[in-house]
């Protein structure tokens, strides 16, 4: 469907989701959500509703889990947190996340020796 | 590991769609309840905040969509769509789908029912064996001579012994006795067997034991025996206490050792082990003496276990590099020998050998019958496509893929192909142990080929069978799915005779239905030719008014000097009988199964090459046995009962001998050494066929039996029929002995016919086949012209009315079917004049090119054809103008 535009986005969109339940804890969709789009300030364009299929695959390979329980105002709603197994792959999604932005910046930001 | 966990998860949510849909609703509704309440707090008012929330959410169906196609297997669910739908259109064409399944139950069952005999007689042969899969059969040969030859002990046991790829060697010869004495003897086979041989094979038996690394040795020190398990029911009733009880074998008393389990049949292709006696009894069980300290004396079958990883071919080279060394220790008995390891299905001693290019015809013929029945089922489909174009197109133009129609088709051909695939097991499963009826029995003993439908049975014929269903419903998918939007819309438009490309596709398959029968019919045809001509050819000795039968005096305990005073009285009675011209011993019938004695020999005058050894086949025989087989003699005289122990050494030699060897001079009077003893040349006989019609001409010489061993086989000249003179023979054999019996007494004719029969079976299939093939393939071009005559009923129509004879529309409908029929008879001349060498070795006298079977084959498809298309034809002609032009 419309993946090849998406793709690069699901990525990203997957880390900020671990980083997320990482820094605060057990989160409902919304709250993630307005997470995301706090910390991205208007930069990021971004459906809400793009979120849930992102959350199912990540719980799909048990990166996250999934629990019902009740929200601040007292409402059912569908609990997500991290796992020991998503801590890692955050840590190593970061790691590499690093890498290629410090490998983009040197090809983009002209070098003193070239000059 | 993740990719596997993912995937069960997925799975895992297609059985709780439902359920996991309802808590989807739920919480997109709780996100859109909270974004909206935000928004209000926001102060937007609620209409304002519910819509900004959707604007911000982004399409709410779409979402679901997405998230549904991520949780499960989309594939999955349309494959269920696809399949629940496929079954409701099969169902409503119960003529159409049941012709389908019963032509593809033929061939998929065709096919594995040749996969379970392959399996079970050539592949995996040996219920209970753990790993086949290293076992190798293993022989010994004369280089420069054709064929294999058996192995001594001595040589057998320095294999063992420096062989270091190996883990066993099992020695398994074959070797019966008689158990039952009545009217006539039964023989029960039975083996040979090293020591080690069930713990070698990893078969335990379920009382008692195996054989102990001691009973290998000590000249008939260890009369014990495993019994099968049907003999321990049968013979024993089962009785829990049989262990220690003894049994008469061979006229000793054996102890019983072991029961084997049940299915365990022993290691010989062609027949089902009835006990098993360890090596150290061969001179009981093996004819011809003592041979366990006789580096000359072959007489060993077997088989060797590679190492876990060992490639056959290093195994070999490590064999040939011992017969080597063999050979230069023993040049008098190893000289020119060699040692050939084998895969189980070419093993040369058992029936895996002789049975592998029927067999193997058989692959190609029901591979064959399954593309013939493919091409018949897709022309079905491709009629019933016409029938549904209507509802492909409403389908195409409601936006449907047409991908997704191909795949819609297909899955319904894979319901067809899956049902007749149950159906092909079944029929597979119930023709299991069909094979052996194909093979009359041996030496009286019924012959046991069984078929065996294991798992990799079923993988390959499951394999057949999606195979098949690419075959046969991928052309009509695409034809069906590459509908023309805009002008299927307008009204069906009329076919015309012979018009449009897009109906190429049926002609095709009807075209490769006509070269492959064609192939099979040439096939039949050639091979039916060859068997006429091996029936036509004279063996050289007569096959009527010569009878045939043997006496098991080893099973009664008879020693050699007993045997001979026995002979020699029921000789004398028998000839004193009305109607028997003469009777004569031999220690080996012609045609039968048992092997001839083999020696080296040495011709004075005839140099042989460094690094060969003459050897020659013989027979030992009584005397008169020339006369009685109708062997013609040439020259000398043959033997009479004055040539016994005492008197000098003779032989009788066929003519191809004396030519070879004396080249011209007259051998009669001539000396040669048989293993070094030397014998006279008494008489020359013509050469006769030994143990086929089809052997080569080889150097043959006969030997009295009074001067080396007494054979059990008795041939009786006589006017009289086999039934007569088996009550004769009963009544004078009691009155000598009430312990012996004679066992089936045969027509020599009847011998004879017996090892034509793997060509005869190979006959009655490819006969049955190409029948089957023939009435496919008119079926499939009856229904093609039957169709195209149906579709084009305006034309005709209007043909007629302007003025067309009835015999024009008759004649071109006729013209284009036999056409069809033409091609397709061409490219299976193709096909064929390329496949035919294949069968070379099962030919005789007939070149796999031999015109008459082409000829003949051309002939039946052309009216086979003309019958299928004149149908059709008649149809045309009787068109009437007025209704054809009115209806259209």
């Amino acid at each position: 469907m419309a993946n090849d535009k998406s793709d690069v986005l699901h990525g990203s969109l997957a880390l900020m989701v671990l980083r997320t339940l990482d820094t605060l804890g057990p989160q409902h969709g919304w709250g993630i959500a307005r997470r995301i789009e706090q910390i991205s300030g208007d930069a990021l364009e971004l459906n809400q509703g793009t979120l849930y299929p992102a959350l199912l695959r990540l719980e799909q390979m048990g990166w996250i889990t999934s629990k019902w329980g009740a929200s601040e105002n007292n409402r059912r709603a569908k609990f997500y947190e991290i796992t020991r197994a998503g801590k890692k792959q955050l840590a190593a999604e970061a790691k590499n996340w690093e890498r290629i932005a410090d490998i983009l910046d040197r090809f983009l930001r002209p070098s003193r020796e070239s000059v | 590991m993740r990719r596997l966990r993912v995937l069960c998860r997925r799975l895992f949510s297609l059985l709780r769609g439902e359920e996991l849909d309802r808590s989807l609703d739920d919480e997109l509704d709780f996100h859109l309840q909270m974004e909206i309440a935000n928004n209000i707090r926001l102060g937007m008012n609620p209409p304002e905040a519910r819509s900004a929330a959707l604007r911000r959410f982004g399409g709410v169906t779409q979402i679901k969509e997405i998230y549904r196609e991520t949780r499960g297997l989309p594939v999955m669910e349309t494959l269920w769509q696809d399949l629940r739908f496929g079954w409701r259109t099969l169902r409503r064409n119960p003529a159409f789908s049941i012709v389908a399944m019963i032509c593809l139950t033929l061939g998929i069952g065709a096919n594995a029912a040749v996969f379970s005999w392959m399996e079970g007689i050539l592949l995996r042969p040996f219920p209970l064996v753990t790993h086949q899969e290293r076992l190798m059969a293993v022989a010994g040969f004369n280089r420069g001579a054709p064929g294999h030859t058996a192995v001594s002990w001595p040589d057998f046991q320095d294999l063992k012994k420096n062989c270091t790829l190996c883990d066993a060697f099992i020695v398994d010869r074959i070797t019966g006795t008689t158990l039952s004495i009545g009217e006539r003897a039964e023989r029960s086979p039975a083996s040979v067997v090293s020591a080690n041989y069930f713990d070698a094979l990893g078969v335990r038996p379920i009382l008692g034991r195996g054989f102990q690394p001691d009973e290998d040795f000590g000249r008939n020190a260890h009369p014990v025996t495993v019994i099968s398990y049907q003999m321990w029911q049968e013979r024993f009733h089962g009785d829990p206490a049989i262990i220690g009880k003894t049994q008469m074998l061979n006229g000793m008393p054996h102890t019983i050792v072991g029961v084997a389990p049940a299915g365990f049949h022993g290691t010989f292709v062609g027949w089902a082990m009835q006990f098993w006696v360890p090596v150290s009894m061969q001179e009981m069980f093996d004819p011809g003496g003592y041979k366990l300290e006789d580096r000359g004396a072959q007489w060993i079958e077997g088989f060797v276990r590679l190492k876990p990883g060992v490639a056959p071919q290093q195994a070999q080279a490590e064999i040939s590099a011992i017969a080597q060394r063999l050979e230069a220790s023993y040049p008098a008995t190893n000289r020119g020998r060699g040692i050939r390891l084998y895969p189980l299905w070419q093993t040369p001693f058992n029936n895996a050998g002789t049975l592998l290019p029927t067999l193997g015809i058989m692959l190609f013929v029901a591979v064959f019958v399954l593309v013939i029945a493919c091409a018949n089922v897709s022309n079905l489909l491709l009629v019933k496509a016409i029938g549904r174009r209507h509802e492909m197109t409403v389908r195409l133009a409601i936006g449907s893929g047409r991908l997704r129609l191909v795949r819609q088709l297909l899955t319904e051909g894979l319901i067809l192909s899956a049902l007749s695939a149950a159906g092909g097991f079944a029929l597979a499963y119930w023709c299991r142990n069909l094979f052996v009826f194909l093979l009359p029995p041996r030496g009286g003993v019924a012959m046991f080929l069984p078929g065996d439908i294991d798992w990799r049975v079923l993988a390959l014929s499951a394999g057949v069978c999606l195979i098949s269903t690419l075959l046969f419903a991928l052309a009509p998918a695409m034809q069906a799915s590459q509908i023309d939007l805009a002008s299927a819309m307008k009204a069906e438009s009329a076919g015309v005779v012979g018009g449009g490309r897009r109906k190429l596709v049926r002609p095709v398959l009807v075209m490769v239905q006509v070269a492959l029968s064609f192939v099979l019919l040439v096939g039949a045809g050639l091979l039916i030719e060859s068997l006429r001509a091996i029936q036509n050819t004279s063996p050289g000795f007569s096959t009527s008014g010569v009878l045939a039968t043997s006496i098991d005096f080893t099973a009664a305990g008879y020693k050699e000097p007993r045997v001979k005073v026995f002979e020699d009285e029921l000789i004398y009675r028998l000839q004193r009988l009305a109607g028997v011209e003469s009777a004569a011993f031999a220690r080996v019938s012609p045609f039968t199964n048992r092997t001839y004695s083999s020696a080296p020999i040495a011709v004075e005058g005839y140099v042989t090459p460094p690094d060969q050894q003459l050897t020659a086949d013989y027979n030992e025989v009584g005397p008169g046995y020339l006369a009685t087989m109708g062997i013609p003699l040439l020259s000398g005289r043959e033997f009479t009962r004055a040539d016994n122990e005492t008197a000098p050494a003779a032989a009788v030699i066929n003519d191809f001998m004396a030519t070879l060897y004396w080249r011209g001079k007259d051998p009669v009077g001539q000396r040669f050494q048989v293993k070094g003893r030397g014998v006279q040349v008494i008489g020359v006989a013509k050469i006769s066929k030994y143990r086929n019609l089809t052997e080569a001409p080889r150097p043959f010489f006969y030997i009295p039996m009074r001067q080396s061993a007494m054979g059990p086989n008795l041939q009786v000249r006589t006017s009289l029929g086999p039934e007569t003179i088996a009550k004769e023979l009963v009544r004078e054999i009691h009155s000598l002995d009430p312990n012996l019996a004679p066992g089936e007494v045969i027509t020599m004719q009847e011998q004879v016919d017996r090892t034509t029969a793997v060509q005869r079976a190979a006959v009655a299939m490819l006969a049955v086949f190409g029948g089957l093939a023939l009435v496919l393939a008119s079926i499939g071009l009856y229904g093609v012209m039957s169709n195209t005559v149906s579709q084009s009923t305006r034309e005709l129509g209007l043909r007629m009315a302007l003025g067309a004879e009835t015999s024009d529309l008759l004649g071109r409908v006729m013209s284009q079917g036999l056409a069809l029929t033409g091609c397709g008879i061409v490219l299976g001349m193709a096909a064929a004049l390329a496949s035919t060498r294949l069968i070379t070795g099962l030919l005789y006298q007939v070149s796999p090119r031999d015109p008459l079977p082409f000829a003949i084959a051309s002939a039946s498809l052309v009216i086979a054809s003309s019958a299928a298309c004149f149908i059709p034809a008649w149809r045309a002609a009787r068109t009437d103008p007025v209704r054809a032009l009115r209806d259209c």
